[in-house]
């Protein structure tokens, strides 16, 4: 469904990605971890075309998006929900219109149906009594629950989670993870996670792939990846500063 | 000596890079605002943060032009025994260019600085990744009803400003330095022409036109960090005083 092939991108000359190669299960959660700085988010934003390939190419059911146009690029995100890091919700509005802005953009849905459907989300990732508060006035888990409903609220077939549980205590970042493990199960998306939470995020994952230097080092089904001889693999889950991750 | 050369060989072409940049970018937003769904909400919104959230400070600064004026013009006319021009100079003034200029500065200074923190924040934040990964074109949705919003503004804002501007003046010479009432506005009566608020309004469209899209582009384009904003709001204020003086300029050569 996504197939990413010898990805390459570099930022005023520093190198990020080395050559990408990763493909992710239809609706299945695959969580890519790796050092900080190591490419997770380029990675990420790739995939529904918010930065374009130096080199290689992006499939989404077969389409390579790295050569479309920005009229067809748009039509290929209409596919995805994206949870970012901080929510990014939109400031001047409340939790409620920011989660009925798609439908409000991007369908002709009747409005009392939009109200409908807005409610129901929030109820179901529950802010049901929050829609009237404006972003500032929510605490980091409501804003990351905020915007996990908006990333939903158009079906999306693929939905992007940026580190969802950075910053948030552990009790909120597991049930941010129950939250999206639920989801998935009610809507069957394909969900890709960018996450330092580890081992709790493994718990929600189909797949877990490693990303470091550039490339991806590892892709498994968590138990696998935990027992992997893969050495960078094991520097990264046991935290060392010694083997072949530099640290800086 | 060949790597100096080189230096500015690559300067020369990064900044002619970026005036297309922002040109595109102009173009860009121009074709958008005529692609349906047509953003009226958001024109008649930004019409209000650009235009009535300005006009405090845009009357107060013409109020008290206006008196400097009237003191000014006293003080210089009085040489050549003509007082009763004051009304007509003024006028003339305010009308063709300290008007137009004046209000686009104050207008750049309140709204257009604020539209590029804004804009700026919002690309520190993720906010207008969020929009292009919900298929929404953020330059339509940002850009465009500014845009709009600048023309429609910019030339109400200047009218005000220039009678606001003529009534400190008319304060002063009539009220404070005894001149004439009928002459200072029979003066003004038969010395201002349509073309001198034809070329003003001309104007003010103009720098409605570059407050927008200087602030726009610079705030969308921040780098994405505190710095960054920050550095996009004093560049969008500079730029947009500059390019509101050379177009001035060019303009004034034009339409004098």
């Amino acid at each position: 469904m996504i197939r990413v092939a010898n990805l390459h991108k570099s930022f005023r000359g520093q190198k990020v990605l080395k050559g990408v190669n990763i493909e992710f299960a239809r609706g299945k959660i695959t969580t890519i971890v790796g050092t900080s700085g190591c490419g997770k988010t380029v990675l990420l934003k790739h995939l529904n075309a918010l930065l374009l390939p130096d080199k290689g190419e992006i499939f989404i059911d077969s389409v390579d998006i790295s050569k479309l146009r920005q009229k067809e690029l748009y039509q290929i995100r209409a596919k995805f929900g994206v949870l970012f890091q901080g929510a990014a919700l939109l400031d001047s509005m409340s939790v409620f219109e920011n989660v009925g802005f798609p439908l409000r953009e991007k369908t002709k849905m009747k409005e009392s149906n939009i109200k409908k459907k807005v409610a129901d989300r929030l109820e179901q990732v529950g802010l049901g009594e929050m829609g009237h508060k404006l972003p500032a006035e929510l605490s980091g888990g409501m804003r990351k629950r905020a915007g996990l409903a908006r990333a939903l609220i158009m079906d999306p077939e693929i939905v992007l989670f940026d580190e969802p549980t950075t910053g948030l205590d552990p009790v909120l970042a597991t049930s941010i993870h129950q939250l999206i493990a639920r989801t998935q199960e009610a809507f069957g998306f394909t969900g890709i996670i960018v996450s330092h939470t580890i081992p709790q995020v493994f718990e929600i994952s189909d797949y877990v792939a490693m990303l470091a230097n550039g490339v991806v080092e590892e892709l498994t089904p968590p138990e696998v990846f935990c027992s992997s001889q893969n050495p960078i693999v094991q520097q990264f889950i046991h935290g060392k500063t010694e083997g072949p991750i530099q640290v800086l | 000596m060949v790597s100096f050369l080189g230096r500015i060989g690559r300067f020369a072409i990064d900044q002619i890079a970026g005036m297309g940049r922002m040109f595109l970018f102009l173009v860009s937003a121009i074709l958008l605002a005529f692609r349906r769904p047509a953003k009226l909400r958001l024109i008649v919104y930004h019409i209000k943060t650009i235009g009535v959230d300005s006009l405090s400070v845009v009357a107060l600064s013409g109020f008290f032009t206006g008196m400097v004026m009237g003191f000014q013009g006293y003080y210089s006319l009085r040489k050549f025994n003509a007082e009763s021009w004051l009304g007509s100079a003024t006028a003339l003034g305010l009308l063709r260019e300290l008007g137009p200029v004046l209000s686009a500065f104050m207008v750049t200074g309140r709204t257009g600085s604020a539209m590029a923190a804004e804009l700026g924040t919002m690309r520190a934040t993720e906010q207008i990744d969020a929009l292009y990964s919900m298929a929404i074109n953020p330059i339509k949705y940002l850009v465009s009803p500014r845009i709009i919003a600048g023309l429609i503004a910019m030339p109400l804002l200047t009218a005000i400003f220039n009678v606001i501007g003529i009534f400190g003046s008319y304060v002063v010479g009539v009220g404070m330095l005894s001149v004439s009432s009928g002459s200072f506005f029979s003066g003004m009566e038969n010395s201002v022409v349509f073309h001198d608020v034809y070329s003003g309004i001309t104007k003010s469209v103009c720098f409605g036109l570059i407050i927008t899209w200087i602030c726009c582009y610079k705030g969308f384009h921040a780098s994405p960090m505190a710095t960054g904003v920050s550095q996009a709001t004093t560049e969008s204020v500079v730029l947009s005083f500059v390019l509101i003086l050379v177009w001035d300029y060019f303009l004034t050569s034009i339409m004098l």
